[in-house]
């Protein structure tokens, strides 16, 4: 957080905070200082491993071209949301923005503050053939392309502990009626069924995407993200949260998940522990899992597997949600040498086979083609083939709601759904609150 | 310097005085008036933060007041000041006379109970969640079955270990304040009952907390009007939940503002604060009286 807060200082938080914002943002019109001529500014997320291959990349692309620099400051990523929106808003963006694509993008799209890329990939069609087509939705408003995808794919994947299934004597779930079986099985044993860290709303969020597909199909969110009256309101998204809230009244969640963050890994803890059976989790988990949990993905404790269907329901039980990559838009206020400079990263330093090697390295899928032989060869084949398979056979891959919808909207629906967790509104009023922000 | 104090430096006091609060004035203005007016300009705007601001009237209001989430926000932040002032103030003030004591060791103890006012609130908010985590903290480790509870998760007992913590953090502030307060009172007062044959709780009932009222309301003040900015320590402890539990106002603020991208909304929600703020001020030193301002010193 960048707010430093003295209990005494009303005026300071209650004013102070959000002018301040406001008058940088009247202060300065003019493009972005944050570097001279020679040197485009990039900001990003801290946090390893994926740090590492991110400023790998830029290190070897500032070697290869000492005239054009790439100047790079990280950030940890609650705080980076907040700042680069605040830059953004003030004119100091930096020239290459790092991002999760989606409603975030289209906010900067409809406030002109980036450029619009499809020029570029048209002129350059090779680059734009590399990557996985899939990954373009989130970067594409209204039929223009402004933000470049790179790094990986992350699908969120049904991870349990094998060696908890073992001693309990139960079979991975196949449907949804199988999770239902299994609650009591657990908690008889003491173990909780689910992993979950509630607190971080997100993470709840999961859920409610996967059942909303599975029951009612994509087109069920596509209603909501393409606005339409009353989206919400459909029957397969009520008989979703109440199949949810079914899961939380039958003790499916640990006790306490409320009150546990995923940004401190204790929702991954209490699976490779053994806390817990089983966790909706994002594939990036799977890097976390092995860096902290010791022998227990090398040990083969750790499994996988996509969100099993619900019975009756219509969505394709191929489909994932999550996110499709991430993405790099360039700022409309940097100069022209700075977008040059940005361009040729673009090009040439982007995904190279180096990098491509060091995202698999970490566990993860890189969204260039044709890396299916490296993925093979790789300590974590078996996992890292299982993500590929799931992003390249996706009838849909949705984009996590939060990421997709704006801000604005994001916000309610995060709120409701920590709400509906709690059991403290019904499934009705869910869809009512959330029918008033469609659109917004 | 004979000019500070005699009579012929009047005159030119006069002349240079006024001139002496000119950069604190320019800064209050520009620190405070400025943004505050900004702050207020703002809530008559629809803005996202990135774009451009447009006027919109009264509709950020509008969107403030006819929220049901108001109401529930107002609900908790009064509830948070009452409770905390509630349990601050005596705990407070019986630490702080009982350190107004000479014996050496007291200022041992004071500098201990000092500490926690000098960790930051985002650390100590981390700390505790550590330790009250249900699964990893305390009370599994200790494998006590009272402690291990969900501190953070059930509605009333998140509220109630964010009022623990922010007293828990406070206290000693306010102690230090009251140590002061119960050392200016004089002695020839305690003297006097002595002699009388008052005993210690009628010394304390009947000197100690009268002459006390001018400090209370002070520490009374700063802690009323610090609790409407709780942020820190609620934002990274519990984010205001579970569900809505603990979401101030001043949470609902930045949540709105930078996590909703409203900045209108927010703004008037700073504006809100800001006349709270103001109210209970004036309220409280109207309580105190027209002399709260003037020296109790003997002889001052």
């Amino acid at each position: 957080m960048e707010i430093h807060l003295s209990r005494r200082t009303l005026l300071g938080l209650a004013a102070g905070v959000p002018a301040s914002a406001a008058l940088a943002a009247c202060g300065s019109s003019g493009p972005g200082k944050g570097a001279d001529g020679g040197t485009a500014t990039y900001w990003h997320l801290s946090g390893q491993p994926q740090e590492g291959v991110r400023t790998g990349a830029v290190e070897r692309f500032n070697e290869a071209n000492p005239k054009g620099q790439i100047e790079v400051t990280t950030f940890e990523n609650d705080a980076y949301k907040t700042k680069i929106k605040t830059a953004i808003g003030a004119g100091k963006a930096p020239t290459v923005i790092w991002g999760w694509g989606g409603g975030t993008l289209r906010s900067y799209v409809e406030a002109g503050q980036v450029d619009d890329l499809t020029p570029w990939f048209d002129q350059n069609p090779e680059i734009k053939n590399r990557l996985f087509p899939s990954s373009f939705g989130a970067a594409t408003v209204d039929g223009k392309i402004y933000a470049m995808p790179f790094e990986s794919v992350e699908p969120i994947v049904l991870f349990y502990n094998k060696r908890v299934f073992d001693d309990v004597g139960v079979e991975p779930p196949e449907t949804w009626d199988d999770i239902m079986a299994l609650v009591p099985r657990f908690n008889a044993e003491g173990i909780a069924p689910f992993s979950l860290g509630g607190q971080s709303r997100w993470t709840n969020m999961m859920w409610l995407e996967f059942l909303f597909d599975r029951i009612g199909g994509p087109e069920v969110f596509q209603a909501v993200f393409d606005g339409e009256k009353d989206a919400w309101s459909h029957p397969a998204a009520i008989e979703a949260l109440t199949k949810v809230q079914d899961l939380i009244k039958a003790d499916g969640f640990i006790k306490g998940f409320s009150s546990i963050t995923a940004d401190s890994n204790a929702d991954q803890a209490l699976l490779y522990t053994g806390k817990a059976a089983m966790m909706l989790h994002g594939s990036w988990s799977y890097g976390i899992q092995q860096a902290e949990g010791g022998d227990f993905v090398s040990g083969g404790g750790l499994g996988f597997m996509n969100f099993p269907p619900v019975e009756g329901g219509k969505g394709d039980p191929g489909n994932s949600v999550g996110n499709p990559a991430q993405y790099l838009s360039i700022s409309s206020k940097a100069s022209a040498e700075q977008k040059k400079i940005a361009k040729d990263f673009f090009a040439t330093g982007v995904l190279t086979d180096e990098e491509v090697k060091e995202w698999i390295d970490t566990g993860a899928v890189p969204i260039a083609k044709g890396s299916e032989k490296l993925l093979a060869e790789s300590e974590s084949a078996e996992f890292l083939q299982f993500v590929y398979g799931i992003a390249s056979n996706a009838k849909t891959f949705g984009q996590s709601w939060d990421q997709a919808l704006s801000p604005t909207a994001a916000e309610t629906l995060l709120d409701n759904i920590a709400r509906l967790f709690q059991l403290s509104i019904s499934p009705q009023q869910f869809t009512d609150n959330l029918n008033e922000v469609i659109g917004k | 310097m004979s000019t500070l104090t005699g009579s012929t430096g009047r005159g030119d006091r006069r002349g240079i005085l006024p001139w002496l609060a000119v950069p604190a004035l320019l800064f209050f203005v520009g620190f405070a008036v400025v943004p505050l007016v900004g702050v207020l300009l703002l809530s008559f705007t629809t803005w996202d933060g990135i774009g451009g601001i447009h006027p919109s009237g009264l509709t950020s209001w509008r969107a403030v007041l006819t929220d049901p989430g108001l109401p529930h926000a107002l609900w908790v932040t009064f509830l948070v000041m009452a409770v905390s002032w509630a349990v601050q103030t005596p705990a407070s003030i019986l630490l702080g006379t009982f350190l107004a004591g000479r014996q050496r060791y007291r200022a041992v103890l004071s500098l201990i109970y000092f500490v926690p006012l000098l960790l930051s609130s985002a650390a100590i908010a981390v700390a505790y969640k550590a330790l009250l985590d249900p699964n990893f903290g305390l009370g599994a480790g200790l494998g006590t079955e009272w402690l291990s509870k969900d501190w953070l998760g059930r509605p009333w007992l998140a509220f109630g270990v964010v009022v623990f913590i922010v007293s828990w953090q406070f206290v000693p502030f306010h102690s230090l304040i009251y140590q002061g307060g119960v050392q200016q009172i004089p002695q020839s007062l305690y003297e006097a009952a002595q002699l009388d044959g008052a005993g210690r709780v009628r010394q304390f009932f009947s000197i100690t907390l009268p002459q006390l009222k001018y400090t209370i309301i002070t520490s009374s003040t700063l802690m009323v009007i610090g609790s409407l900015t709780f942020f820190d320590l609620i934002f990274v402890l519990t984010e205001g939940g579970p569900g809505d539990a603990t979401r101030v106002l001043a949470l609902d603020m930045y949540k709105r503002g930078f996590q909703a991208n409203l900045m209108g909304p927010a703004s008037a929600i700073a504006v809100i604060l800001v006349l709270m703020g103001l109210a209970i001020a004036l309220l409280l030193r109207r309580l105190g009286g027209r002399d709260a301002g003037d020296s109790q010193l003997e002889g001052a």
